[in-house]
């Protein structure tokens, strides 16, 4: 089995381990079996494609989640130049599951705050998985409110499985770290564009999610809770984890239906980490376009639409 | 059981034969102390044990009707009634599951309204339904919420919310998530104009509702003893795998951490909140 394919993919793996073995034979072979690869490889396109345009939400988080799916960093050295990384919250510590700072896109100022996950074991450690602690959400208010004083428009992205549940970010009140983002951001006085672009997880995504443009990576998710938590708690087994995810709608394209984001950015057949640069290259459309548009807005009917936008989350009966 | 019961023979054997025969709902166990209380004066004592203090869970309208002057309140947005936009459904369907809580809770959803008067004070004052659904936020919270707030921004009134709450209503999904950032924007509005807010976190305030309006007190107080955090601990405990310490997530532990400014006993709430809010407003009182 191999490991940079889901289990959904293993048809695919089991094309692409065939036409590698081919192109071993054709090497040191006289019979031309270039003809037979590129069938084959047209056919791993085909597969690929007719599996992608039919995923089942779970499947979706896993790809959200998949270990070479492209993280915030990655964005940043594609998308951005001279971008200069701030550090700390000032008060306590600098949490490095945030990463933040200013930078230049096609020449705009901007301010850039997004959670990063490792990629390898060392890595995901010194990043806790990508779930900050309450110095994480407070460096990321420090470095927006930073933004709001220079004019910069903020820039966000999200990628978390949510915030740390751990007893010393209890103590040093995650809950009010993340209330006081959701306060403040909701009144900046610049443009704000988040982007959600691996796992939109509940609260700690939420903490840097208000902003004036929601945008979503085609393959991401966004949930109150994780598939497993709502399982083990609805169904009492985190094996109905896959029954959570279609209940709970978690997907870009069922959440643009909601009307609970706006911009859905399509990513490569295969997931987003199938081609770092093309997906980067697809964002940094968006974000341009998202930017032009906001910043052609007074401020105060910016903040204005802001809030009704706010206001209008949510459906009641009367 | 003892040497000489087990010699009884079974079918003259008395299951529970220690209990007395005491009619339902006359007297009540402290959860605290264990101390047997009569129900009446528990009630006369605002359902705070009059031994140890310990504070008992109150349903919303028992709140209310315990902190505003008499016969003051008016309740706000009273019509409005969950929908089911996922068309949710687990082992149960989440249409099921509101008919099931409004049946035993007796409310509409899992938060109350009113505007009222506190010590001849006008302010509008908030209440969760922990009966309901384990008062989770879902969209009629929040919206409730933002009517309470917009009341409160139209006649510049000061707001109070008692939260008891498990946190965000997993079967509206994101539409609940969105309630946090709703919730709090409005709050930003009280802020700029300088009303004030108290939010008064019971037992138990977590999740969703912790991570935002509950929080976001101008003043931020505790009931004595509760639950109040982000994450579970469960959750944390899985987390970290080791034993939490003593008392963490209560009232006493966040006063020591500095998350609220106070701890308040049931009973003084509404001499100290009058007098809280006069002095932020620059209101003698008569």
């Amino acid at each position: 089995m191999n490991l940079n394919f889901l289990e959904f993919e293993q048809p695919i793996a089991e094309l692409e381990a065939k036409i590698e073995e081919l192109r071993l034979v054709g090497d040191d072979n006289e019979i031309n079996i270039q003809d037979e690869i590129s069938r084959l490889e047209a056919k791993s396109r085909t597969l690929t494609e007719s599996i992608f345009s039919n995923l089942k939400p779970w499947q979706v988080a896993q790809i959200a989640r998949h270990p070479q799916r492209p993280y915030m960093l990655d964005y940043v050295a594609r998308i951005f130049d001279e971008f200069q990384q701030l550090h700390g919250d000032r008060a306590f510590k600098d949490d490095h599951a945030i990463v933040g700072g200013v930078a230049r896109l096609e020449g705009r100022s901007v301010m850039v705050i997004g959670h990063q996950k490792g990629r390898d074991t060392a890595d995901k450690i010194y990043r806790n998985f990508g779930m900050p602690r309450p110095e994480g959400y407070r460096k990321a208010l420090r470095l927006m409110r930073l933004a709001e004083r220079f004019k910069l428009p903020i820039l966000t992205f999200i990628d978390t499985p949510g915030a740390y549940p751990g007893v010393d970010a209890e103590e040093r009140g995650q809950s009010e770290a993340i209330a006081r983002n959701l306060l403040e951001m909701a009144g900046l006085k610049t443009p704000i564009v988040c982007t959600i672009m691996g796992e939109g997880g509940s609260g700690g995504a939420l903490a840097i999610g208000v902003g004036d443009r929601v945008m979503m990576l085609q393959f991401s998710t966004y949930s109150v809770i994780s598939p497993e938590g709502c399982a083990s708690i609805l169904w009492k087994s985190a094996d109905k984890a896959p029954l959570a995810a279609d209940a709970m709608g978690i997907t870009s394209d069922r959440l643009k239906e909601l009307g609970l984001i706006d911009t859905i950015v399509a990513e490569p057949v295969g997931g987003a980490h199938r081609d770092m640069d093309a997906i980067a290259r697809s964002l940094k459309q968006e974000l341009i376009k998202a930017l032009d548009r906001l910043e052609g807005l007074p401020t105060d009917k910016m903040l204005e639409s802001r809030y009704q936008r706010l206001m209008s989350y949510g459906q009641f009966g009367i | 059981m003892s040497w000489f019961e087990k010699l009884i023979p079974s079918r003259i054997r008395i299951e529970g034969g220690n209990k007395r025969g005491v009619p339902e709902g006359l007297w009540a166990k402290c959860p605290g102390c264990s101390a047997i209380l009569y129900r009446a004066e528990m009630e006369r004592n605002l359902d705070v044990c009059p031994k140890c203090g310990y504070h008992n869970r109150v349903s919303a309208r028992r709140r209310l009707e315990i902190f505003l002057d008499q016969d003051t309140g008016e309740e706000i947005a009273a019509d409005l009634v969950p929908t089911d936009p996922l068309k949710f459904k687990d082992s149960k369907k989440y249409k099921d599951r509101i008919s099931q809580a409004q049946k035993s809770s007796g409310e509409k959803e899992a938060l109350v309204a009113m505007r009222g008067q506190l010590q001849g004070m006008d302010l509008v004052a908030l209440a969760f339904e922990f009966n309901f659904m384990g008062g989770s936020m879902g969209s009629v919270v929040g919206e409730k919420f933002v009517r309470g707030v917009n009341v409160c921004l139209e006649h510049c009134i000061p707001l109070v919310c008692f939260s008891a709450s498990g946190g965000a209503r997993m079967q509206e999904s994101l539409f609940s998530l969105m309630q946090m950032a709703k919730t709090s924007a409005a709050l930003g509005r009280m802020a700029e104009r300088g009303i004030p807010y108290i939010s008064v976190m019971t037992d138990p305030t977590m999740g969703g509702v912790s991570a935002s309006f509950a929080m976001l007190g101008d003043v931020n107080v505790a009931e004595p003893n509760a639950l109040i955090g982000f994450a579970g601990p469960r959750v944390i405990e899985q987390t970290v795998r080791e034993k939490l310490p003593e008392g963490f997530q209560r009232s006493e532990f966040l006063l020591e951490h500095g998350a609220i400014d106070m701890i308040v006993d049931r009973r003084d709430m509404r001499d100290r909140f009058a007098s809280l809010i006069g002095t932020l407003t620059h209101k003698h009182r008569i």
